[in-house]
C-alpha cells in the first residue's frame, strides 16, 4: 500500500488542499480506480473508501500480482470541512465538470486533475449520490452510452443494476467520461449520504471486493449480498408524487416489497397535525427511493417504486 | 393582468408562485423573462421600467407583452443563485418534466407558458464575481434566426458561441428548439443593478417591439453591436490563489501586454502574479470579486484573431 498526493490546490487563507490516493498491488497496472466523495456532503461515500482501504490492507497478500488499484476517498475536503455540498468558493459541482479543462475555471481544473489520475484504468467505480434529495436502495448504475457492459454490473452482487439513459448533464459526470475514454464505469449508490451507516459501508465494501474477485484482481471468497441481482432500466421506475406540502412520515422501508394500495407515506399538516394526504403504491413492487427530509413541498418525488414487472 | 403561472405548496404554510404580468392584447406576443438565477437582479430594473412605460402608453402597444420578473422567486428572496431546497442551477433543468420532481415540474410549466411567443428575451446579470458589458449570447446553431433580432436590443456585443451538450438544459435552448426565438442577454453584475445598462435594454426592447409591429411610438436609434464568435474572445484566468486587484477599467480598450491587474497576498505584501492582456481589444468582462483561486476567471477581451 502506498499513500500519495495526486495534486494539491492552493487557497488564500486556508491550508493547501491535497487530493490523496491510496495505491494497492502492482503500481504499474491500472486495473481499478475507485472515487469517493466529490461533493462535500458525501460523508458515507468517503467512509466506504476508508473501510475499503482498511480491508485491502488486511488482504494485501491476496491481491494478484497483475492487479493495481487506486482509491481516492475524497476530492473535496475544501467543501466538506465547511459543511457545503458544492465547491464552496463558487457553488459549482465537480461532478458536472468532467472530463475537465486545465486552462479553465477552478473546478474544471480540479476535474481535469482527478480525471488524469483515474483515467486509463480498466475499471472505474464511483461511490455516487443521486441529485434528488433522498436515498435509494443499494444499487449499481451503469450509463447507457453504447460502450457499456451491463452484465458486468452483476459482479457486484448488489440486488439491483440500473441502466440509465444519459441526460444532457450526465455528459459532464465522471461515470460518463470514464466510459467514453474506455474505462468500464460503475456508479455505486449506498443507502446513506451525510450520516454514516456502518452496515451500508460493510455492504458496499463487500460488493467491491466481490467485484474484484470476479475480475481476477483479488483472491478471496466473498459471499454476494444477492445471488440473483435484477437488471432494469432506470426510466421504468414509477415516481410517486405528492400534491400537498407538509411533514412526511414514511410508512415502509427502503428495499421493502409493497403491494398495490399499500400506504407508502403520509403527509401531515406540519403545525396542526391532521392527515393531508396518504400516498399509496400504484402497483406491486419494491420501494426503491424515499425523499430524505422530513419536510416536503408539493409535487415532489416522495417515493419511487420498482415495479415487479418492469425490465 | 397579473396572474401566477404556477402555484406549488411548500412544506410549511406557503406556496411558491411564479408571477406574470400580461400587458396588452392581440396576436403578437413578446416574453420578458428574468430572475432564473436568484442572485442576478439587473433584469428587475428592466422589468419595472418596461411595465411602467407600457402601462402609460397602452394605446401604442399592439400585442401582448408578458413580463416574468421572478422565475426563481425563492432564490431571489433568499439571495441564492440556484433553486433553494435542491440547490441546483435552474437554468440546467429545462425543459423539465410535468411528471418529475418539483423543480422539473416548475421548469416544464415555464416552457409551456412561453412556448409559441413571437420572441422571448431572457435577461441575466453575469454572476456575483464578474462584470459584463451589455451583450447577447447566441448558440451558433440558432445564429441565422437570432442575430438579426439581437441587433435591435441596443447591446454592445453579440457573442455567437459554440454549442455544448450541457447548454441543452437551458431555457433558451428549450424554447429555441420549440421554434420560439429566445435571446439571452447578459449584462452588469450579480447582486447589483446598473441602471444605465437597464435603460439601454429598455430602449432595445422597444426597438425590437417596433420591428415586430408591436409598438408604434418613435424609438431612440440603437447603435449596431459588434457581432463576434468564440475565436475573437481571449480569457485570462488566475494562475494562483490570492486577492485580485484590477488596474484596467471595465469596458476600456486594452493593448496586448497591458496590465489588467494583479493577484496579491495581503498577508505578506507580495504580488503573486501580474496579469496582462494577451491581445489588443475590448475588456468586456472584468472580475469584481477579489478572492480568487487558481483558475478563477479574471477577464475576457474581445479582439485578436
Ligand atoms: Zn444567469
Amino acid at each position: 500500500m502506498k499513500e500519495q498526493i495526486l495534486f494539491s490546490i492552493d487557497t488564500p487563507y486556508r491550508q493547501p488542499l491535497p487530493v490523496k490516493g491510496w495505491l494497492f498491488g502492482n503500481e504499474s497496472q491500472k486495473s481499478l480506480a475507485i472515487v469517493g466523495a466529490l461533493r462535500g456532503n458525501e460523508v458515507q461515500q468517503m467512509f466506504i473508501c476508508s473501510r475499503l482501504i482498511q480491508r485491502l490492507k488486511q488482504l494485501e497478500d491476496r491481491i494478484r500480482p497483475d492487479a493495481g488499484i487506486l482509491i481516492v476517498p475524497c476530492a473535496n475536503q475544501f467543501s466538506m470541512n465547511v459543511g457545503k455540498r458544492f465547491w464552496a468558493a463558487d457553488n459549482t459541482d465537480i461532478n458536472r465538470m468532467f472530463p475537465g479543462y486545465n486552462e479553465g475555471e477552478t473546478t474544471q481544473r480540479i476535474a481535469d486533475r482527478i480525471f488524469r489520475a483515474v483515467q486509463g484504468f480498466s475499471y472505474g467505480i464511483q461511490l455516487a449520490t443521486i441529485y434528488l434529495p433522498g436515498l435509494c436502495t443499494p444499487n449499481v448504475r451503469i450509463m447507457h452510452t453504447g460502450y457499456e457492459e451491463p452484465l458486468e454490473g452483476l459482479d457486484f452482487g448488489l440486488p439491483y443494476v440500473a441502466i440509465r439513459d444519459p441526460q444532457p448533464y450526465d455528459t459532464t459526470t465522471l461515470n460518463y467520461n470514464w466510459q467514453i475514454w474506455n474505462t468500464h464505469a460503475f456508479s455505486l449508490y449506498a443507502s446513506a449520504k451525510e450520516e454514516v451507516s456502518e452496515e451500508s459501508a460493510e455492504q458496499m465494501v463487500n460488493s467491491i471486493l466481490h467485484f474484484m474477485a470476479c475480475k481476477g484482481m483479488l483472491d478471496v471468497d466473498i459471499q454476494p449480498l444477492c445471488e440473483h441481482p435484477r437488471v432494469f432500466r432506470e426510466s421504468s421506475l414509477k415516481n410517486i408524487l405528492n400534491s400537498c406540502g407538509g411533514l412526511m412520515l414514511k410508512r415502509r422501508k427502503l428495499g421493502e416489497h409493497v403491494c398495490a394500495g399499500d400506504v407508502l407515506a403520509e403527509i401531515m399538516d406540519p403545525m396542526e397535525g391532521s392527515l393531508l394526504e396518504a400516498l399509496t403504491a400504484p402497483c406491486d413492487g419494491v420501494v426503491f427511493y424515499y425523499h430524505g427530509a422530513n419536510l416536503i413541498a408539493g409535487h415532489e418525488v416522495a417515493c419511487r417504486i420498482l415495479r415487479d414487472d418492469s425490465v | 393582468m397579473i396572474s401566477n403561472i404556477i402555484e406549488v405548496p411548500l412544506a410549511v404554510g406557503e406556496s411558491l408562485t411564479i408571477p406574470r404580468n400580461r400587458i396588452g392584447s392581440g396576436d403578437k406576443r413578446l416574453c420578458i423573462v428574468t430572475g432564473t438565477h436568484g442572485d442576478e437582479l439587473e433584469g428587475q430594473y428592466v422589468a419595472w421600467k418596461l411595465a411602467s412605460i407600457l402601462h402609460q402608453n397602452a394605446d401604442h402597444l399592439h400585442g401582448i407583452v408578458d413580463i416574468y420578473p421572478a422565475m426563481n422567486p425563492l432564490g431571489i428572496c433568499t439571495m441564492s443563485r440556484g433553486m433553494p431546497l435542491v440547490d441546483l442551477d435552474m437554468n440546467r433543468l429545462f425543459p423539465g418534466n410535468p411528471n418529475g420532481n418539483m423543480s422539473e415540474y416548475i421548469t416544464s410549466r415555464i416552457v409551456e407558458d412561453i412556448a409559441g411567443a413571437d420572441c422571448c428575451i431572457d435577461i441575466h446579470a453575469s454572476n456575483i464575481f464578474l462584470r459584463e458589458i451589455p451583450q447577447v449570447r447566441i448558440n451558433v446553431n440558432t445564429a441565422d434566426t437570432l442575430v438579426p433580432l439581437a441587433k435591435y436590443l441596443n447591446m454592445d456585443f453579440v457573442w455567437v458561441h459554440a454549442a455544448a451538450t450541457v447548454l441543452e438544459s437551458t431555457l433558451a435552448h428549450s424554447l429555441n428548439s420549440l421554434n420560439t426565438p429566445t435571446l439571452v442577454v447578459e449584462m452588469g453584475i450579480g447582486m447589483r443593478t446598473t441602471t444605465e445598462y437597464g435603460d439601454r435594454l429598455v430602449v432595445g426592447i422597444l426597438a425590437l417591439m417596433a420591428h415586430l409591429g408591436m409598438w408604434d411610438l418613435p424609438v431612440s436609434p440603437v447603435s449596431p453591436p459588434i457581432v463576434s464568435s468564440d475565436g475573437s474572445v481571449s480569457f485570462i484566468n488566475a494562475p494562483c490563489a490570492g486577492m485580485f486587484f484590477p488596474t484596467s477599467h471595465h469596458t476600456s480598450y486594452v493593448e496586448a501586454g497591458q496590465q489588467i491587474g494583479v493577484v496579491a497576498d495581503p498577508l505578506t505584501g507580495e504580488t503573486c502574479a501580474v496579469l496582462k492582456s494577451p491581445v489588443t481589444g475590448l475588456l468586456f468582462t472584468l472580475r469584481e470579486y477579489p478572492v480568487v483561486y487558481e483558475g478563477s476567471l479574471i477577464a475576457r477581451i474581445l479582439g485578436g484573431s
